[in-house]
């Protein structure tokens, strides 16, 4: 086993494969990065309808959420890879299928957290901020949602280390990631023990990071 | 959207035959990921709950270094990267006998067996430590003490956990048609080739998918209805 096949094809790996810096449309971080941020955002949206009132805003929620979670990512990304095209007319490129792909399969997950975090907030708050004059939205905004979030920081960040191991899959329709960088290296040069196992390493020390963030921000008594 | 549905190719020629194919080698596969990931899970999880150092370490380094890499990179390291480590013979053999197949069974069952044992840990640690004490005043030696009495009532309390696990390597072994191992979203993607009609196939395969999931959380409900030990359900949760 030799490191050198590593450190010949380092920047391309890291500088293109991982970080998605250059010219090229590619980089695992470039993916994971707005897959997370979108993903929570219409997991909000999505928890939310879910607790919904009206039934024709809740089921369709609870619909889309069991779909999803009963379905392979791969199968969604084949999904998208093939309907995008159809629908807009246009071919969009493997980065807009793959986010789409992401951020409408990861909001399935991202909602179901969602929901589980305002229900954790005691029915009494949202009574309060009714008496004191807050209205429904305003409650949600400045009292359910702010106490909600901390208690779904842990699972939170165990969904966005999940999203991010799953970045790799974009690398099946042709995205050049971390994953489909180390096989492009690997096609030329055979070193596939030396070349997968590196890779591995990468992604561990980023989400084994992520997940000592998250357990010390667990342990970290809430402000309120 | 100017898209000519025809879901006839859904049971004229080859295709039923080839998603029922890929139905039966997803549930193989599946199948024996699934008895490899619950035999290292507890192993793995019983372990990090010892006293012996050593071997809480090694435990610890299973679990965080294989379930913190995507599955897609384990397909690629046990197929690509471990077989030319092997002798020559060995190398043939398995190539001769479905390498794909054995790699994705590896990888899908190491990986969803350090994820099972934190469920099974949590389990563990979610029962009192004087049970564990009192099986030992008892005159259980330690062994016995894990496999009459912890293991017993931590297995019950982890089924809603476990059955999540459990679906999860199932929706993940379609990873495995990366590896070109001929699952049931390998053969849509097929139908798909074949037919020209990607619609209809993924609506097949999706349905295929949905349909084995709903059933197994349906059993898997039942069973933990059934096994359940009253009072005791609601602590993994708490805990």
């Amino acid at each position: 086993m030799s490191l050198e096949v590593i450190t010949s094809n380092f920047q391309f790996l890291i500088v293109q494969g991982f970080f998605g810096l250059g010219s090229f449309a590619g980089g695992t971080l470039r993916l994971a990065v707005p897959a997370i941020v979108l993903g929570f955002l219409l997991g909000i949206f999505v928890g939310l309808a879910r607790l919904a009132a009206v039934p024709w805003i809740r089921i369709p929620a609870t619909i889309y959420v069991e779909f999803f979670r009963g379905v392979p990512l791969v199968m969604v990304i084949f999904w998208m890879w093939f309907i995008i095209p159809q629908l807009l007319q246009i071919p969009l490129p493997e980065y807009g299928v793959a986010l789409t792909a992401f951020v409408i399969f990861e909001a399935a997950y991202f909602g179901e957290i969602v929901r589980a975090g305002v229900q954790s907030v005691s029915g009494g708050q949202v009574e309060a901020a009714r008496a004191l004059g807050l209205t429904g939205v305003q409650s949600m905004a400045y009292v359910i949602l702010p106490q909600a979030l901390r208690n779904m920081i842990p699972a939170l960040v165990t969904q966005m280390i999940v999203l991010f191991k799953d970045t790799s899959l974009a690398s099946i329709i042709g995205y050049v990631d971390l994953t489909k960088a180390a096989q492009i290296v690997n096609n030329r040069e055979i070193k596939p023990f030396e070349l997968y196992l590196f890779i591995a390493v990468v992604y561990w020390v980023c989400t084994y990071s992520m997940s000592r963030l998250a357990r010390r921000m667990e342990r970290r008594p809430s402000p309120v | 959207m100017q898209y000519q549905f025809k879901w006839s190719v859904l049971w004229s020629g080859q295709s039923a035959g080839w998603l029922l194919q890929g139905l039966i080698t997803t549930l193989e596969l599946s199948a024996l990921a699934w008895i490899l990931a619950v035999c290292l899970g507890i192993l793995a999880g019983a372990l990090r709950t010892v006293t012996f150092a050593p071997l809480r370490a090694a435990a610890v380094f299973y679990v965080e270094f294989f379930r913190n890499v995507p599955l897609l990179v384990w397909m690629f390291f046990w197929y690509f990267g471990v077989p030319p480590l092997l002798p020559r013979v060995v190398q043939d053999w398995l190539f001769n006998h479905g390498a794909e197949f054995w790699a994705a069974v590896i990888a899908l069952g190491v990986y969803t067996g350090a994820r099972m044992s934190e469920v099974i840990r949590a389990g563990i640690l979610s029962i009192p430590r004087t049970q564990f004490e009192a099986s030992l005043a008892m005159g259980l030696t330690v062994g016995q003490a894990y496999r009459l009495i912890i293991l017993p009532i931590a297995l019950r309390l982890i089924v809603p956990p476990m059955t999540n696990e459990s679906l999860n390597l199932l929706k993940n072994s379609s990873v495995a048609l990366t590896i070109s191992v001929a699952e049931l979203t390998f053969q849509t993607r097929q139908v798909e080739t074949y037919t020209a009609k990607a619609i209809e196939a993924l609506t097949a395969g999706t349905l295929i998918y949905l349909v084995l999931c709903l059933g197994i959380a349906t059993v898997m409900s039942r069973l933990e209805r059934r096994f359940a030990i009253p009072g005791l359900i609601a602590r993994v949760g708490a805990g």
